[in-house]
């Protein structure tokens, strides 16, 4: 931080100083959780607006099947179970990572990416059914609106099975440091607020939509 | 914690105690396997009433849906407080006040757009099942 003209030279000595020359030193990702945060927050406006359009869009049969054909309950209830369980094997995870341990850290992050790959399988599962039964996106409104909602999910848990098998590698080569903790931390953000949207959708969609 | 290191933002730089401090590395919040585990069991059982009710058919069709969206209300905060350990005070109250910004603009979003498209629909020359299926059967 030095640098080539000090304080005096710039400002003329005792004349107000309105430029703070000398950079700050903010300890690095010291804004990393506050900025992690916004971006959820505008995740969150995603899905608000792709909500809206289900909700506008939901009703457009167009002569087709409805949800209660469709949804087959079961197979949503057991991607819940899926989540849910995701969701509290990262706490442990995140629990682990308190006490340094990065063989456990590492076997915890890997049960919670097997719990969302199962969830995407059986999601897969779900929209290769209805696209084979000639209910893909393209069907009607209702279908469509499904499509990008559940699809939007879906990619973000992807994602976060791509950010989540980064950091298993990433821990197991550089350690837990301050900023694969920060990291961590980050992922546990995001993958817990992916399970908060998937309340949204399986309420909402799935058995609102039965229920009709 | 982070208000009483937020103001070594002021102007005077300490270098003898190393420079600007910012302990967010340190504030992170943390939760402790008893929120983990009630957060989960909660969890469990707000999730549970809902598609028992749904796939059992036990109520009638507008206690199941006040129940419904009910409990995932509750299933939300639930997430946000055991699972996110959501504070008001996070990061000196400015997670929460982009949460309430966020929250307001979702509302604005969703009964506005609902409840214009609605009214929309409502107003729209009726169109029969049959007719809709002929425009589609066409394209």
């Amino acid at each position: 931080m030095s640098t080539e003209l000090t304080h005096e030279q710039i400002t003329g000595g005792g004349k107000p100083v309105f430029f703070d020359f000398d950079e700050h030193d903010h300890p690095e990702g010291g804004s990393t959780m506050l900025g992690f945060w916004m971006y959820l927050m505008s995740d969150c406006l995603i899905f608000a607006v792709l909500f809206a359009c289900y909700g506008v869009l939901g009703h457009g049969y167009g002569g087709g099947k409805g949800p209660k054909e469709l949804f087959e309950l079961p197979l949503v209830a057991f991607n819940t179970a899926m989540l849910l369980f995701s969701s509290l094997t990262y706490g442990i995870a995140m629990l682990t990572m308190e006490k340094g341990s990065v063989r456990q850290v590492q076997f915890w992050l890997v049960v919670t990416g097997l719990f969302g790959l199962t969830f995407l399988g059986v999601e897969m599962y779900e929209f290769s059914n209805l696209i084979a039964e000639g209910n893909g996106p393209s069907r009607s409104a209702f279908l469509s609106a499904f499509f990008t909602l559940v699809g939007t999910h879906g990619f973000h848990v992807t994602c976060g099975l791509i950010w989540l098998t980064t950091l298993v590698i990433q821990i197991g080569t550089h350690g837990l440091g301050q900023a694969n903790r920060r990291r961590l931390q980050c992922l546990s953000m995001f993958w817990h607020f992916l399970d908060v949207i998937w309340i949204g959708v399986f309420t909402i969609v799935y058995l609102m939509g039965v229920l009709g | 914690m982070s208000a009483d290191t937020h103001s070594a933002h002021a102007p005077e730089y300490d270098a003898g105690a190393g420079g600007y401090h910012d302990a967010h590395g340190d504030d992170m919040p943390h939760g402790s396997m008893r929120d983990y585990v009630i957060g989960f069991i909660l969890s469990v059982i707000l999730t549970a009433i809902p598609f028992a009710l749904v796939m059992t058919g036990a109520l009638d069709h507008t206690w199941t849906a006040i129940l419904v969206l009910g409990s995932a209300l509750i299933q939300v905060f639930v997430h946000m407080i055991y699972f996110l350990h959501m504070k008001t005070s996070n990061e000196g109250g400015w997670s929460f006040i982009a949460l309430l910004f966020t929250l307001i603009v979702i509302v604005i979003t969703l009964s506005g757009s609902i409840w214009v498209m609605y009214h929309m629909n409502a107003n729209m020359m009726p169109m029969s099942p049959a007719m809709s299926s002929e425009t589609m059967s066409q394209q």
